[in-house]
């Protein structure tokens, strides 16, 4: 496989080597000024909503945004906390998007990923912190890795769309994950809020050093990196854009199609479930309902603002989450509904959207 | 003036606070504006429980020395942890009510702990004294009360003896709304039954809207509620003709020729009393809790369609909770697997802890835990 790999990528190689410095950094400088571009005329329109549909001042509207989400010490830890499971779902929808595959079912595997991290945790309750920790991260990147590699499996061996699959999965995950705290996974101390048994404080995960902000924020910044280096700098991740290039020319350059697919759905699923152990550990304490609070949804808008890269989800996700924190001041002190913030989030994925054609007219024109 | 002020608060303390287990030192606040916060987990205007605390906060807009805020569709994540520390770092907020009943445990008890000079009240009642932070309330009320006046009206006023309830988890507390409503109802017409249905989560519209129609399609002719917004169940009952009875909020506009009455918070009444011990400076009790007789739920004014018996019986049923001399659960009461959970003789009266973690249905309600 390594020999095929090696044969496609020569043309690649040497064409890269034949671009100049120069030119590499005029693409370096299209793919910022673009998406940036983008978003800037996204809050314009959305300045233009205001005028039009509230009395709210977009001036004053932007400067809450701003201090909700950036404006201290204080705002900047909220958006990290915020952006912590985001940058890992935003993750599942963006590695299966380099084979081509549209996965939205992050909210799915994120739930089971929890679910497994809480059963893990309270059995094993008592074994040493840094034990349980581990193998709750462990049991929740499994449960969740399991979770989109049967969208994954589905779609190679069964031709299902695993848009559709996974979505459905999700609605699974959030109907087994409600009947385990309320059945047989159920705290019997939990009277009122069913949930399964606490996995002990003693194993919750902790903050980072001098912040307020969990460890999960690293987890996230770390997994993003290791999908970006693995997509970008090795075999395997090759394949897979070889695959999303053009599945049949992968199967006649003989790629194990089915088992990469297998693998990064895999992978996908582990990025989210490790987001629902990291929701459990580190906020929750334990599994209940309120583990499904929507971040694999929005893991799916970041990522398609990201342009599926896994270094841009960090950005994106935090543009999403110091959005996300505004909301509350929006409401407060400029009298907007809850919805504006879906309103930002909904103009600025559009523009993003629409700005996709714009890529590579430079080179067209010079 | 500041006698007098003591003397109204100690008449409102006495009457709120039922059971008294600890209280929050408030000095630092008298005499002074007094900033207050206050955090819903959906829309402030969904004819239900959020509505019924926006209506609280309402209340306190005639006291000029209070400034209250308000966010709503906070969930229960680090997102209300994240309102709350806002709140209290953007707004100067001295007084939290996080209503949603999961924001308490871990959100407000973890941000309690860090701002031990805030008082955080949470809707639910699971203050524990000595383990949970001073700093913490929690005020709940038996609104069970309510739907046993409702239970009583709707008892009388079905044709088909048949009464439905959409349930959204079967939790003790809403097991306890539909245990009290059926023996409201059976104790003025010991022929009816109540058909449970559980939507599985507080806000389903689509399944809410289903389970009615199931319902009514069986001949139910009264249909009553415990999910979150009750606007669908409340409006399709008046479409199709059959009696509704509220839940949370006054629904009454939702359907004026069929609603009949309903179970109803009276937030206004407690958050004022609060608002008032916080202006005296008084100590707030940790754990606040009543019912009809407190004032901390009532009964909706009864509609157009309820008969003249029906009222007095309604009247009769509420006058005697509101004295708080009578019992609910009072034995001999068989659950619906003809078990008998509470033996001749025996009685638990409203503030029983054991009525608390209730797990079963009484005899006369079809559907399972």
């Amino acid at each position: 496989m390594s020999q095929d790999s090696v044969l496609i990528s020569a043309p690649v190689a040497t064409e890269n080597a034949e671009r100049g410095a120069a030119e590499s950094a005029l693409n370096w400088l299209e793919r910022l000024i673009i998406p940036v571009g983008a978003i800037l005329i996204g809050f314009a329109i959305f300045a233009v909503f205001l005028l039009i549909v509230t009395d709210a001042k977009p001036l004053a509207v932007f400067e809450s945004i701003y201090r909700a989400g950036f404006g201290s010490w204080f705002s900047v830890q909220k958006t990290l906390i915020r952006a912590a499971p985001l940058l890992l779902t935003a993750l599942c929808v963006a590695i299966p998007a380099q084979l081509g595959l549209i996965i939205i079912g992050a909210e799915g595997a994120l739930v089971m990923g929890g679910l497994a991290a809480a059963v893990t945790g309270f059995q094993l309750n008592g074994a040493g912190p840094m034990f349980v920790i581990f193998a709750m991260a462990l049991a929740g990147m499994s449960a969740g890795g399991f979770w989109i590699a049967i969208s994954g499996a589905l779609k190679h061996y069964r031709g299902v769309n695993e848009t559709i699959s996974s979505l459905l999965l999700t609605y699974i995950a959030i109907a087994l994950l409600n009947h385990a705290v309320s059945g047989p996974l159920r705290d019997p101390e939990s009277l009122n809020k069913p949930a399964t048994p606490p996995i002990g404080d003693i194993n919750m995960l902790g903050n980072l050093p001098g912040m307020n902000v969990h460890a999960g924020l690293l987890f996230g910044i770390i997994a993003c990196m290791i999908a970006a280096f693995m997509i970008y700098r090795t075999v395997p991740g090759f394949a897979m854009r070889v695959i999303g290039g053009n599945v049949r020319a992968a199967q006649l350059a003989g790629l194990a199609v089915g088992q990469i697919t297998l693998a990064a759905c895999f992978c996908a699923g582990a990025a989210a479930g490790l987001a629902g152990m990291v929701e459990v550990a580190a906020v929750q304490g334990s599994a209940s309902a309120a583990i499904n609070a929507g971040y694999g949804y929005t893991g799916i808008l970041i990522a398609f603002i990201a342009r599926q890269n896994p270094i841009a989800v960090i950005p994106a996700a935090l543009l999403l989450a110091g959005i996300g924190a505004a909301s509350g001041l929006l409401q407060r002190s400029h009298g907007l509904p809850d919805a504006t913030v879906l309103v930002i989030q909904g103009i600025i994925f559009l523009t993003i959207l629409a700005s996709e054609t714009l890529y590579g007219r430079r080179r067209t024109s010079t | 003036m500041a006698i007098n002020r003591r003397q109204m608060l100690k008449t409102a303390g006495v009457s709120l606070a039922l059971t008294q287990m600890g209280s929050i030192a408030t000095s630092a606040f008298a005499a002074k504006t007094v900033n207050i916060g206050f955090i819903y987990v959906g829309p402030r205007d969904d004819y239900g429980y959020n509505q019924a605390h926006f209506e609280g906060k309402q209340s306190l807009d005639k006291m000029d020395w209070i400034k209250a805020v308000d966010q709503e569709k906070v969930p229960e994540t680090t997102d209300v942890q994240e309102a709350m520390e806002s709140m209290i770092k953007l707004d100067n907020v001295d007084v939290l009510f996080p209503t949603s009943f999961g924001y308490f445990d871990p959100h407000i008890l973890k941000i309690a702990k860090q701002y031990p000079e805030k008082t955080f009240l949470h809707c639910g009642g699971l203050y524990k004294d000595g383990v949970h932070p001073k700093n913490v309330g929690s005020y709940f009320g038996y609104i069970d009360e309510a739907q046993y006046v409702s239970g009583v009206v709707a008892g009388l006023m079905t044709k088909s003896n048949k009464l439905g309830f959409v349930a959204a988890k079967p939790i003790p507390q809403v097991l306890r709304n539909i245990n009290s409503l059926t023996l409201g109802a059976k104790s003025v017409n010991p022929a009816i039954t109540t058909q449970v249905i559980f939507t599985g989560d507080w806000a389903m519209p689509v399944k809410e809207a289903e389970a009615t129609n199931s319902m009514i399609s069986q001949g139910i002719d009264f249909i009553t509620m415990h999910v979150d917004s009750p606007k669908v169940v409340v409006e399709t009952c008046e479409r199709k003709g059959v009696f509704v009875g509220g839940y949370h909020a006054n629904q009454a506009k939702l359907a004026p020729t069929k609603y009949l009455t309903g179970a109803e918070w009276n937030w206004g009444k407690v958050y004022t009393d609060y608002a008032k011990m916080i202006q005296g400076g008084s100590k707030i009790p940790n754990l606040v809790r009543g019912g009809l007789k407190e004032g901390v739920v009532k009964v909706s004014p009864y509609g157009m369609a309820v008969s003249e018996a029906a009222r007095k019986a309604g009247d009769a049923a509420k006058g005697a909770l509101a004295s708080g001399n009578f019992v609910i659960y009072k034995g001999p009461i068989k659950d619906n697997k003809g078990k008998t959970v509470i033996a001749a003789g025996k009685s638990y009266p409203q503030t029983d802890i054991w009525l608390e973690s209730m797990n079963w249905l009484v005899e006369g309600v079809i559907g399972q835990v």
